[in-house]
Parts: structure tokens; sequence; C-alpha cells
């Protein structure tokens, strides 16, 4: 237990030192125990026993904390936070992930929501990419096939807009440009970051955690 | 005359190739005198339309010939005779010309000759007139040519030929305009115009020969079958064997019982003559009589002869009904229908018979058939009635649908085009809908009730939505799939679509109005009821745009998105608070959403905007923030304080204090708004003092010095509006501010700024020591050289400040030698009311100095101030007649001037009837100065000047009582007028003046007092209102004139005295 404990201290030690990561020590402590706490107590471990968060519950907390329900943008969330792609969350890639998520400067989220719209993970935003993105965003046309075509006109609409460079796709340059030219830019193809009040709301409950 | 001629006139059929011959009927000889009467004396009620030249002659064989002929202008030529005027070079207007050995043609070219020709014939005239009219059968088209000629159907002639003259009128106006004066085309229209008045004549006349011939033909009878049935069948039942008490022994149809289809019983070939049926009646005292059943009426007729064959030979005149010829044929029927009242009955029985027919139990086959004949024609009546009455229904219906639009549409005109004809009325209302051209005109009329209640604004609205619709432009479409995506998609398709829609030019109506017309804005106030903030930000955005649209504003509080944004007022969420104020910015421009903003609240929340720290030394992203807040909220404000009850809740919910704070600012961003707000908001005096009391008014002097004009034009306008106060102004000048108020005079160029700075010079000029300084900054050349051509608003300001300015005597000098009289008097003949006050006002100072005085009777000054009595503005009224009075006292023949104004001593005496006491005080001190040259006041006496003045004594005003004593004063030098006063009893309330706390009152009173007691009468009246002490007081004034009077009223009433007491003991 000690040398577990210990093991946590440099951890923590660590990621506070680390320049963007936006939360102070006690916040990582309590973020960190977030994490371990999240399986019940029972903490995931892999191999090298390393706590980990798998997929199914990083989404409850998404949806939970964060009232995100697009089941597409959830999974993106996780590509996003997830930087190794082992389709597990470790605790150094959720402390960043949280950093940014919660308390991210513009730039840093920028990168992230980019990261989350590009499915390939090409660098570039596609019309395939957005119409898959896009597929449920409208609700009230009668047949599948009025639906695509809205769709589809939605994505050109999108792209006549994001597209700087018009090479038919939205690169990471189109996409910060964009966002510079309309704020609300920032999270075109579906929401990504939480909303400012569930942001506190989260943070609030975190500072909780242990005081008991 | 033509369709009077065509229908109602009887023609013979034309059997000779002439043409028809008016046939000799009591209704043509009606309309022959009708016409008669209207040549008759026609050239002496319309001359120049009698000397109108027809365009076809009239020519018909007269029977007239050249030596019955009177009428003088003409001569003889051989058998012929011929008119000495000429229609043109080889037509005589007239003409008798000789055909054959008996009879003659005359030919007329115009009413004149007509009435002429009329006149000669004696009693032939309806011979003449006739012969006339049978050769020329529609003599509208020979007088006035072929396009009035009478046509079937529509007749829109005059219609287009009133276009055509106005058209014209029109065009030869633009060209005179031009300056080509064309002379012929103005008599030429001065032709068409006669052509027209006599068309129109002719018309009236052709109506009146149709109702002559209409109340004749109704007299004459016309019988159907129903009616000859229905009174055989009433006589029936009156018959009997009874002598006693029938009246018939009997009556029945004669001949078949066969009944044809249209109700006739006469053989077919005898209903070719109108016959409808016979009847056999069998009287009590004569044999049978037989009757004929025609259209034309009842006749008896010999009916059949012995062989049983028809005589149907017509005995005497048609009678009107049965019952009628019965009556002369038979006497005894008479007795009998008269002495048992049967005809009333008769008619009883006629006006029952629906109710009878049921009950009536005879069999008789005719009376089935007749019955159900009546009973069906009674059905069709009755089911056309009702047809009619919904149909009247539906139509007064549709009438009284048009909502109260129609009113201001002008349900006038409707009036006039339901009394003209049809045509007409679809002319007019093409006209009056001419915009509505792109919709159907239902759609019109529902645009029309929806916004029946609004002001005219909306009224553009209507207009400029129609010309849209006309040609859409691509923006329109894509605008419309956006708004589709708006509609039904989610968060994130809503954004986008946000986001693409600001891509638009939204300052461009097109697309303003594209948002509202696809539905636009319903889901963007919808937008700003959701959780989202982003939804709600973009939604924001895209209305803070298109708000600045006048119709947009409108739709945006009809659809209740003032609400809605006042209560993001409160969110925590500062871009959306700004987005929120800046757009409430936009859409309360108007009164009804400046009420809503008050009504929900929003004024509060607002002014809580206003309270921001500022100032700090550093600023951080959150302080700026604030700031900016602050500032979309004095956005708010400003355009809120335009109502009088925002200022009020403004300055309760505590924004005057914050308005001071941000007046700190450096910024210009926030000091527009700000000094705007206080601006609007210092028309009221509550805020003036608050303004003072807050110490704005140096930051606003301050801001004056700024760099951006309207900033300044703010700055000065506050200024402007707050030196009402004598506090103000000082503050004004202690802080600097007259010397840059001066020098926005040279900005010539913008008239808003330029106004508000005379307008902030005039005010403070009010001060003297503030006249001192702009003595010093040479402000009077400055303002002067603004007389010229410079918007009204500014020169009611540039005026008021020179009047002001003027009451210093050094001033005047200044305003003489830098030429400003001669445009001041200029000046004088203006319409602006304010600005006219200002001028006399100017003026009346001006001619304080004898030097101005002499130049502005040069420019016959006096004269325009004295035709500014007749003004119907009162305080122009009044200004003028305080600024005649130094005209008076400085001009150097005052007395010979005045009397120069034809009129003008009576006009200003009248004055004296006026209702308002600034116009009585100013006019009472005119008239003391006109009552200085005895001839005008002998004048004014004999206009009734004394029992006017008089009548005035009473008033408590100390103004009017201070000029009106010192015209009764100087109206006691003429005649006996002072005994006249007496009469009138103006002596006792003058008493009453010396009351008064005003010591000028107690002068002019004193020396009216010392006047009037030169009449015995006088003293001891005022003896008896107790007149001695005061004025024994007044002997003790510092006032050496007021002493003067009042010793000398004392000593007259004491030589009264004992005067009395002498004569008593003597």
């Amino acid at each position: 237990m000690t040398s577990k404990r210990k093991e946590l201290q440099k951890l923590v030690e660590k990621l506070s030192k680390k320049k963007d990561i936006h939360f102070n020590r006690q916040q990582i402590e309590k973020l960190i125990y977030k994490f371990s706490d999240l399986h019940g107590g029972r903490t995931l471990m892999d191999k090298n026993h390393v706590a980990r968060m798998e997929r199914g519950m990083f989404r409850d907390i998404l949806y939970n904390y964060f009232s995100m329900t697009d089941d597409v943008l959830l999974d993106r969330v996780f590509r996003a936070f997830d930087k190794d792609s082992d389709n597990y969350i470790n605790v150094e890639e959720w402390i960043n992930g949280m950093s940014v998520f919660l308390r991210g400067l513009k730039e840093e989220r920028i990168k992230f929501c980019f990261c989350a719209y590009d499915l390939n993970g090409d660098g570039y935003i596609s019309r395939e990419e957005m119409f898959q993105l896009l597929k449920t965003s409208l609700s009230r046309t009668s047949t599948d096939e009025d639906q695509d075509e809205s769709i589809k006109e939605l994505v050109e609409i999108t792209l006549k807009k994001m597209d700087d460079d018009h090479d038919g796709r939205v690169s990471f340059e189109d996409y910060k440009k964009g966002i510079e030219e309309d704020p609300l830019m920032m999270e075109f193809l579906g929401p990504c970051l939480p909303e400012r009040k569930r942001c506190d709301f989260f943070l609030e409950e975190i500072e909780q955690l242990g005081k008991y | 005359m033509g369709q009077a001629f065509t229908r109602a006139a009887q023609w013979t059929s034309a059997k000779d190739g002439t043409g028809g011959k008016l046939e000799f009927t009591k209704i043509n000889e009606e309309l022959l005198n009708c016409i008669v009467q209207f040549i008759d004396g026609y050239s002496s009620k319309f001359s120049s339309e009698s000397k109108l030249v027809f365009k076809k002659p009239l020519k018909w064989q007269s029977s007239l010939t050249p030596n019955q002929f009177s009428a003088a202008g003409c001569s003889e030529r051989g058998d012929d005779l011929v008119s000495d005027e000429m229609a043109d070079k080889e037509n005589p207007l007239f003409s008798l010309m000789k055909i054959n050995a008996s009879s003659y043609q005359c030919c007329v070219m115009s009413l004149e000759w007509a009435e002429k020709v009329s006149q000669s014939a004696g009693d032939r005239k309806l011979h003449e007139v006739r012969a006339c009219l049978e050769a020329n059968r529609d003599p509208g088209a020979n007088i006035l040519g072929d396009r009035f000629a009478t046509v079937e159907g529509e007749d829109n002639s005059i219609y287009r030929f009133t276009e055509e003259i106005t058209k014209e009128i029109e065009q030869l106006s633009k060209q005179s305009s031009e300056g080509e004066g064309n002379e012929d085309r103005t008599a030429e229209i001065e032709e068409k115009k006669a052509i027209l008045k006599l068309k129109l004549q002719l018309s009236k006349l052709d109506q009146d020969l149709m109702n002559t011939s209409i109340s004749l033909i109704s007299k004459e009878v016309r019988l159907n079958p129903s009616t000859v049935d229905g009174e055989v069948k009433n006589l029936r039942e009156l018959s009997g064997p009874s002598e006693e008490s029938c009246v018939l022994k009997s009556i029945g149809f004669y001949g078949p019982v066969f009944v044809f289809e249209n109700g006739c019983r006469a053989p077919a070939h005898r209903q070719l003559h109108g016959d409808i049926a016979y009847v056999e009646v069998q009287p009590f005292d004569t044999g049978v009589l037989y009757i004929m059943a025609n259209t034309s009426g009842y006749y008896t007729f010999k009916g059949p002869d012995g062989l049983g064959e028809m005589q149907y030979e017509r005995e005497g005149e048609p009678c009107r009904d049965l019952v009628l010829l019965l009556k002369q044929k038979s006497p005894k029927f008479a007795e009998m229908i008269d002495n048992q009242d049967f005809s009333l009955k008769v008619r009883e029985e006629n006006e029952k018979l629906s109710d009878h027919r049921h009950e009536d139990t005879m069999d008789n086959d005719e009376q089935v058939t007749q019955r159900t004949d009546i009973q069906r024609r009674k059905k069709e009546m009755e089911e056309q009635d009702k047809e009619k009455q919904t149909k009247q229904k539906t139509q007064r219906k549709k009438r009284l649908e048009p909502s109260l639009k129609w009113k201001a549409l002008g349900m006038e005109e409707y009036k006039v085009d339901e009394r003209q004809g049809d045509s007409n009325r679809r002319l007019k209302k093409k006209k009056t809908t001419p915009r509505m051209k792109s919709k159907t005109p239902i759609d019109a009329e529902d645009s029309f009730s929806e916004s029946s209640t609004e002001s005219e604004e909306e009224e553009e609205a209507v207009e400029r939505r129609s010309e849209t619709n006309a040609d859409l432009p691509s923006e329109y479409w894509q605008i419309q799939k956006l708004v589709k995506y708006l509609k039904g998609g989610n968060q994130t398709a809503t954004i986008i679509a946000l986001c693409a829609m600001r891509d638009f030019n939204l300052a461009q109506e097109t697309c303003q109005l594209a948002i509202r017309d696809v539905g636009g804005l319903e889901v963007l106030i919808n937008l700003l009821d959701t959780e989202d903030i982003k939804c709600k930000i973009g939604s924001l955005k895209i209305l803070k745009e298109i708000s600045r649209n006048t119709q947009i504003r409108r739709a945006i509080a009809d659809l209740g998105g003032l609400q809605t944004m006042v209560k993001i007022l409160r969110d925590p969420d500062k871009d959306l608070k700004c987005l929120a104020a800046e757009t409430i910015a936009n859409v309360a421009k108007f009164r009804r959403a400046r009420r809503t903003v008050r009504q929900h609240g929003g004024i509060k929340k607002l002014v809580g905007l206003l309270d921001c720290v500022l100032l700090t030394s550093q600023m951080t992203p959150e302080i700026e923030k604030d700031i900016e807040v602050a500032r979309c909220g004095a956005l708010a404000l400003w355009s809120c304080s335009k109502s009088k009850k925002n200022k009020e809740a403004m300055r309760k919910a505590g924004a005057i204090p914050l308005l001071a704070k941000l007046l700190k600012s450096v910024h210009e961003d926030m000091l527009i708004p700000v000094v705007g707000t206080l601006q609007e908001c210092a028309s009221e005096p509550s805020y003036r003092l608050a303004i003072r009391t807050e110490g704005m008014i140096e930051d606003l002097v301050k801001n004056i010095k700024s760099q951006t004009d309207e900033l300044q034009m703010h700055c000065a306008s506050a200024v402007f509006k707050c030196a009402e106060e004598k506090e103000t102004r000082d503050l004004v000048r202690q802080y600097g501010g007259l010397d840059p108020l001066v020098s926005l005079l040279q900005k010539t160029e913008n008239k808003e700024l330029l106004a508000a700075a005379t307008g902030a010079i005039w005010k403070c000029a009010i001060s003297p020591e503030n006249v001192q300084r702009f003595q010093e900054l040479k402000a009077i050349e400055m303002l002067v050289s603004l007389l010229n051509d410079q918007p009204e608003e500014v020169l009611v300001n540039v005026v008021g400040a020179l009047g002001e300015l003027a009451k210093d005597p050094p001033n005047r000098l200044a305003i003489r030698k830098s030429g400003g009289i001669p445009p001041l008097v200029n000046l004088l003949t203006g319409t602006n009311q304010a600005l006219l006050v200002n001028v006399t006002k100017a003026v009346g100072q001006c001619a304080e100095e004898q030097d101005n005085m002499g130049i502005i009777e040069k420019l016959d000054g006096v004269r325009l101030l004295w035709s500014l009595l007749k003004n119907q503005n009162t305080e122009v009224q009044a200004s003028a007649a305080w600024a005649i009075c130094p005209c008076i006292e400085k001009a150097k023949d005052a007395g010979e001037m005045v009397r120069s104004f034809v009129g003008g001593l009576e006009l200003i005496v009248s004055l004296l009837k006026s209702h308002d006491k600034e116009v009585l005080a100013s006019v009472c001190a005119a008239i003391a100065n006109i009552a200085k040259d005895e001839e005008n006041l002998a004048v004014i006496t004999d206009h009734g000047v004394v029992p006017m003045l008089a009548k005035l004594t009473n008033t408590t005003d100390d103004k009017l009582r201070r000029t009106l004593a010192e015209a009764i004063a100087r109206c006691c030098n003429w005649g006996n007028n002072r005994t006249a006063f007496g009469r009138e009893k103006a002596v006792g309330p003058l008493v009453k003046y010396l009351k008064s706390q005003d010591e000028n009152v107690h002068r002019s009173t004193a020396r009216a007092l010392f006047q009037l007691s030169k009449n015995p009468e006088n003293c001891i009246t005022m003896h008896e209102a107790g007149v001695v002490q005061p004025l024994m007081a007044m002997v003790g004034s510092s006032d050496e004139d007021l002493q003067e009077s009042a010793a000398g009223c004392i000593s007259n009433i004491r030589r009264l005295a004992l005067a009395n007491e002498k004569a008593r003991y003597s």
C-alpha cells in the first residue's frame, strides 16, 4: 500500500509540474482518486497492474456529468482522450484529457475538437467524415433519401463556411481560421466539450471527494 | 340625349329610307318640350359653351323661311340666309338654304344659333326640334364628335376624355415649368374643357329626359294574366243572385277554358295583339258586358255576335282596373261597391288571397289551375326575394368586412364611387391599390386587416413586401434553406445554419426581409428560449444585425422577442447580455417596443448592466467584458430613454449616479451612448437638476472638446437642454465650456452638431456673464455669418442666441457692424413659428439701438413685424408685439410710419380680444407706445380701445397690469377718454393694482391714476376705493417718477375736495 501511495505521490508530482495541466496538486489528486474510484473501488488493471478505464465507463461519466448523449461523439471524445489508442484510458491520459476538457485554453480545445472530428486521424475532416458526424443532426424529414440529401446539403454549407483553401476538406488550419471568424464554429460537428456550468459542477463534486 | 332617344322616345318603324319619325305621343311631346327648355336661354347661362362650334352641323329640313328669322347677325344671300359669324373658312355658324320652292334646309353649328333658331320659330319650336331630331338621330355625336356617340352598354368616353384633359394639363404645366409657354395648347385644353362641360350637360339632359319618360311610362297600365285572374276571381266572390248583397249577377271568363302556359286565355292569334283574356260580365242593371283584358288595360268590346264569332273591336278608352271600368258601365255596380265598401273588401281580399286559398273549397278546375298558378308564382317570387336578400346580406357583409384600414384608404372615395357608375368604381379601385399588383385581391385585403391597428410605418412594410415578392433574389431561397435547418436540425445543425446565415449581408434589406418572410424570425426568437447558450448567441447575433430594419423591429416586438431578451439580461453569460442589450437598443426605437421593455422590467435590468467597476488601473479581460456589458446597457437605455415614462423608470432604478460614473470613462464608444442617454433625459427637470448636482457638467464640457463629432453633438445638446437653469450656465462657464462651444461654430458642414452647439450658446447667453465671454470670443460675428443658408433647426438657435446676446447694448452694435440686421429682417418672412418667435425677439432687441432702427425701417421690418400680428400662433403674436414697442420708440417719425400701415391700428386693437395673457400684455405695451402720437391715439380711440382696455382691468397678472396701466395712462390724453374710462369702470380695479408687489406695476398705475384723476368723477371713485393711503406711501418712494405721479394724483383729489368745500360754504 505504501509503495502504491508513493507511486501516486510521484505521479501527482510529475503531472503538477507539467505546464499544460491546468489543475493544482490537490485537484490532480482528487481526479486520480475519482479515476480509481470509478469502478466502485475495484480498479481495472492492465497486465502491468496499471489502472485504466474502459470505454463504457468513460461514456458513463460523459453522460452522467456532462449530459453528452451522442453515441458517435462520445466515442470520438474517448478517442481524443485515448492518446495511445489502446482503447483504454490510463491515469495520465485521464488527467491530460480532463485538463483540456474542463479547463483547456482555446488552442488546446481547438486541437481537442479537431482530433475528435477527424475520424480516421489523417489530419483532415473530409466530406464523408462530416456526413458521418452530421448524420443524426436532422430530425424532421420524411424519407431516408430526403434525409441523406438534406444532410449532404448541410455538409456543403458547412464546407463552404469552413474550407478556407477550397480543397474539398477541412484541414486543421481551415478549422482554426473558421473559428477565428466565428467562435461558435468550434464545435461545428457536434458538441464534444462540456458546458461551463457542468464543468464547474463536476469540479465542485471532485473537491468534495474523500472528505468523508 | 342619346340614350333617351334610342330607348324612351317612340319611333315609327323606319319605312322610308330616311329613318323613323317620332310618333306623336305624349311621351315624345314631353321629351321635345324638355329639349326646348334646355335650349332656350342656354347661352345666357353658359356663354362659352354655347359658342362651342359643333363637330358636324345639325341639318334638317326647316319650315322656317328667311323672313321669319328675326335674329341679328345674319345677312341674306339670294334666297338664303347666312350668319355673319363663321365656324371656319367655308361654313357659317348658321345657314338657311333654299332647297325647293317651299322648304329650306337649316344648318346650325353652335348652341347659340340653335337657340336663336328656336326663338325665331316661335310657336313652331316643337316642330323644328322634332324635324331636327328626326334628321339627326344622335345630336350628341354631331355636337361633340363621334367619340361621344351614343353606344349600347358602358360608356366610358367621359372618363377617357377627363383623363385626357388632365394628362394634357399636366403635360402643359410641365412644359410651362420648363419655360416653354405654349399658348396654343392652353387654348386647346380650354376648348376641351368646354366640350367636357357641354357633354356633362347633355348627359344631364339625357338623364332628365329618361326620368320624364320613365315617369310617364310608369303611368301606363301594363296588365298581366295573374292580375286579371285575381280581379276576376275577387269579383266573382262578390257576385251572386241577390241584388241587395251582391255587386254583379255573374262574372266569368268567356271562351274556351284552356289556359296557355303564359297564363293567357285569349286565343294565340289575339295574344299577338296583347289580349290576355275575355270576361263576360252580367251586371244587375245593364245587359251582358264583354270586356277584353289587354296588356294595355281593360276595354269593353262587342263580344260574340249572333253566330258566336268574336268581334274584337275595342270600344272606348282603356281602364286601369276592372272595377273602374265596371263602375263606368254599370251605375248599380258603382253604387253597390261604394255603399257596401266592397272596394275596400276587394282590396283586403286581394291581400288575403294567399291565406284564403287553403280553406277554399271550390273545386272548379279553373280555380285550381289559377290557384296553383298563383301559388307557384308566389313561391317563385318568395324564393327570388330570399335569394336577393341573402345576396344583399352577403354583399353588405362584404362591405362591412374590410377593417378600419379602409377608412384610412378613403372611405370618402368609396362613397363617391357608389354614386357614380360601375365602371368608374372599378377604375378608382384600381387606383387605390396599385401597389398590391403582385397579390391576389384577397391577399391584399388580408394584409390590410392584419395591419389595421398599426401606424404608418407598417403600411410601408406591406408595400415593400409586395415589392420584394415580385422578384425573389437568390438569397431568399438560400436563406429559406437555412431556416429549414434551423427548424428541423439539432443543436449542431442549428449552429451551422446560424453561422452560415451570418455570412449573408444582413445589412441588406432583401436578406432581412427574406429571413422574416420565410418564418426565420419566429425560429430565431424561439431559440432564445432554449437552454443552449451557443444557439442563443448565434440567434442574437443575427437579430442584432437585422433589427436595424424598422419592419423587422416591429416583427420582433410582435413575436414577443423583447420579453425573452429582457429575460436574457439576467443571464450570467456576459456575451449573451451584451448581445441582448444591443438588440434591445435596436428594437426599442419605436414607442410600443419601449413600453414593452419597461413593462417587463427591462429598464431596471438594463440599469443594472451599467453597474461596473470603471477606471481600474489594470484591465483584466473580465473587467473589459463588464465595461462592454455596461456600454451595451447604455446603448439600450439610450433607445429606451426616448419615452417619458422610461426616463422616470430609469431615474427610479438609479440610473443617474451610474451614468455619472460612466461619464468619467475615456472611451468614446462608452461616452456616446451615455451622453446620448443623458441629453435625451435632460428634457426632464429632475434629470437637469441631477446632472448639475452629480457634477456631470464638468464631464460634459470636457467631452465637448473631444474629437468625435457625434460625441460633441450629444454633449452640446445636453448642455443646450440643461442650460435652462442659471446654475448650470454658470458651471458651463466655470469649466470653460463656452470656448469650445464657440469653436464648434466652425463645423458648418455638420448641421446636427451646429444645431446643438448654437442651441447651447443660445441658452448659455441668457446669463450676462456668459455674454461677456461670448463677446470676447467674437461669437456674434460667427453667429451672424450663420444666418445665411442654414437649415431651420440651426437658424432657430442662431437667432435665439443673437436675441439673447443683443440684450447687451454693445452687442447690438456688433450685430449691425457684422451685417446681421438685413438677414434677421429677412427671416421675418419665414413660416417656422419657433424661428419667428426668436427672430421677432432678436429684431426687437436690435431695434433698441437708434442706428439699427434706421436699417430696420429702411428694410420695412416694422411692417413685417406688424403683419406677424396676424400669425395664428399666440407666441409669435406676443413676441411680434413686444418687438414693435422699441421700433415705435426709436423710429424717427413713428406716428407717420404706424399710420402708413393700412388697417394696422385696427388689427392691433382687435388683438385686445385675445385670450392669451402674454399677447395682451405685449399688445398693451405696443398700444402705450402708439398712443404717444395724438393722431394715432384718435384712431385707436375710434376703434374702441377704451372699453377694451377697461374690460381687461380685472386681471391679476402683474405683467399685464403694468402694460395695461401704462396704456390707460397714455390713452387718457384724448378727448373724453378719461371720462370714458370712468364710465367703463376701469378706475376701481386700477386702484387695487397699488397692492401689487411689483414696483413696476405701481409706477405705471400711479401714472394712470394721475391721468384719470383729472376727471372729478374718477377722483370720487378713486377716493371711495381707498386710493389715498397707498398713494401717500408711494409719495415717499425713492422712485421719482412714482413720487411725482402719486403726488399729482393726490393733489387732484385734494383740489376737488377743496373746490367742493368752497362750493358748499360759499
